[in-house]
């Protein structure tokens, strides 16, 4: 069976093309230029612009023609609302023409199960960090419960938001990553509550700080700070859930300072780290049409008039049939 | 010496029928972060652990705090973790042990102690009577946010942890706050306030 899977929650736009063994015969994804935040109605556009050209090419990379595909999934949220919609009436209008079963399926859920076929992390502690989610996921009893995550805004978006206040460029974590390596350590605000977390005060801090002290220190002690916030929420709850294993999701975590620090508290736990290639790593098409063969595989159906977008989708809230 | 946990930022011993909790050292973020959380922490769980006492919680008595070794001497109390019991409790029972629960939480507010992890793994039961463990994370703050957010941070673990029992805790948990805080539903209301905004940014 192939699985066609569009993502399109945020400012990314991505095509995979999987199939039911788990090879990702494509997996393509457009980055929308990005000089300041997020528009959703100018990402709503690129997306429209850009989804038939990205259909093709993903196509033609896995020398499969619709005809042959299968099934089709898209991402049905959490996200941008705008953007959802564009998603998912390409989704429709394909399903349509085809004749084709559609799925639309949860973004955050994805990202754990394409970490856990691209690693063979079995029943991982998942720490997700993107632009717009952070949190930290552990499969239990048909779902996967959200144990930590942050109460405001998202590690992705505090450090870009960061990066815009200073007009360093966008987008900004590279950028910042680049510039701590010669910063040196100033104090700010660190903010952990049980297992979750709170980046808004230290965004704010982080912007003041830098009026007083070199951008390099303040893009450094940004990153420790905001890093070691996570990897503690991480190791409290990995303590809890007592999982062997700890798998990583989401842009943020291509990171490599983030990824060593979250090496060494899993090496002192004795767990085991995964982290997936960087292709899957950010929002794609593939994790899509995996999480699309899951549910299918697993008896999950839906109706065209049941595919209206959920900007706000908890992970735990769906039900994990395919464990 | 003998280790009796080994939790996510301390380990505990048992020595002589007293509790050491000595924060160690981690290695993944850099020594001025850590040593400063590690210090703090010990101070401010030492100075919680008796004020919340005073307030009418049942606390372990603090015997001795080093602050050069980040750790703190408390009494041992022979009980067991809340965590660890919910699921073998009758009906009453769970709501009997959650509504004193909630009672307790609202002692601490009505006081102005923010627990600051407050999950039933922090929660000790001994002989009828429930302690409170683990203050490191928590502060003095008379604001409404921070005591809202301590109560969902309460809220979210036992979604995550409880979830098969989680309307009965809850219910008992909130109805026992209430009626031990007369200003008890302005912080219920500033709770469902910051979980909403959450959700909203989570969304974007
Ligand atoms: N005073 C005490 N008496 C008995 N057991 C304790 C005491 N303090 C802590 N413990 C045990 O040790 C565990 C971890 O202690 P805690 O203070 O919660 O540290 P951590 O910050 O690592 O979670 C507790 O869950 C409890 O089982
Ligand atoms: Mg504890």
């Amino acid at each position: 069976m192939i699985c066609l899977g569009i993502e399109g929650t945020a400012e990314k736009l991505g095509v995979g093309i999987v199939t039911s063994d788990g090879e990702i015969l494509a997996n393509i994804t457009k980055h929308m230029p990005l000089r300041e935040g997020i528009h959703p109605r100018e990402a709503a556009q690129h997306h429209a612009q850009n989804i038939k050209p990205l259909l093709k090419k993903a196509l033609e990379k896995a020398g499969v023609s619709l005809d042959e595909v299968d099934l089709i999934a898209f991402s049905r949220g959490p996200g941008l609302g705008p953007c959802l919609r564009v998603v998912a009436v390409a989704a429709r209008a394909l399903a349509l023409k085809y004749r084709l079963p559609i799925l639309g399926v949860n973004h955050c859920v994805a990202h754990i199960e394409i970490g856990r076929l691209t690693t063979g992390a079995e029943d991982p502690l998942t720490v997700y960090a993107s632009g717009g989610n952070t949190q930290v996921t552990a499969y239990v009893e048909g779902r996967y419960r959200v144990f930590g995550e942050t109460l405001d805004i998202a590690l992705g978006n505090c450090i870009d938001q960061f990066a815009r206040e200073l007009e360093l460029g966008a987008p900004g974590g590279p950028i910042v990553e680049k510039l701590a390596r010669n910063g040196s350590y100033v104090e700010l605000p660190y903010v952990v509550k049980g297992m979750d977390l709170s980046y808004s005060g230290l965004l704010t801090a982080a912007v003041k700080k830098a009026k007083e002290v070199s951008v390099a220190d303040v893009c450094f002690s940004l990153q420790e700070t905001a890093f070691a916030m996570l990897v503690e929420v991480a190791e409290r709850a990995l303590a809890h859930t007592e999982k062997e294993e700890v798998l990583i999701a989401g842009g943020v975590v291509v990171n490599r300072r983030l990824q060593e620090m979250l090496r060494s508290m899993c090496a002192e736990h004795g767990a085991a780290f995964f982290a997936p290639p960087r292709d899957v790593l950010g929002d794609n098409g593939a994790m899509i049409a995996w999480l699309g063969i899951l549910s299918h595989n697993s008896g999950m159906k839906q109706s065209l008039e049941d595919t209206h977008v959920i900007q706000r989708w908890r992970t735990d809230e769906v039900e994990v049939l395919w464990r | 010496m003998e280790i009796i946990a080994k939790g996510a930022e301390a380990n505990l011993y048992l020595e002589n029928g007293v509790v050491i909790k000595e924060r160690i050292r981690k290695e993944y973020r850099i020594p001025e972060i850590d040593e400063t959380l590690r210090s703090m922490r010990t101070k401010r769980e030492a100075k919680l652990l008796s004020l919340a006492r005073r307030a009418g919680v049942p606390t372990p008595v603090v015997l001795d705090v080093d602050t050069k070794r980040k750790s703190i001497t408390m009494n041992y109390i022979d009980g067991e973790k809340v965590k660890y019991i919910v699921d073998t409790l009758s009906k009453e029972e769970l709501n009997r042990l959650f509504s004193e629960i909630g009672s307790l939480a609202a002692k601490l507010h009505r006081s102005h102690i923010i627990h600051g992890d407050m999950t039933t793994s922090n929660m000790l039961l001994s002989r009828g009577r429930v302690f409170f463990i683990d203050f490191g994370l928590g502060e003095v703050n008379p604001s409404l946010e921070a005591k809202g957010t301590d109560l969902l941070v309460f809220r979210k673990s036992v979604r995550s942890t409880h979830f098969r029992r989680e309307k009965e805790i809850l219910k008992a948990f909130f109805a026992g706050y209430r009626s031990e805080y007369p200003d008890g539903e302005e912080v219920i209301e500033r709770m469902k306030r910051i979980e909403r905004r959450g959700r909203y940014v989570s969304a974007r």
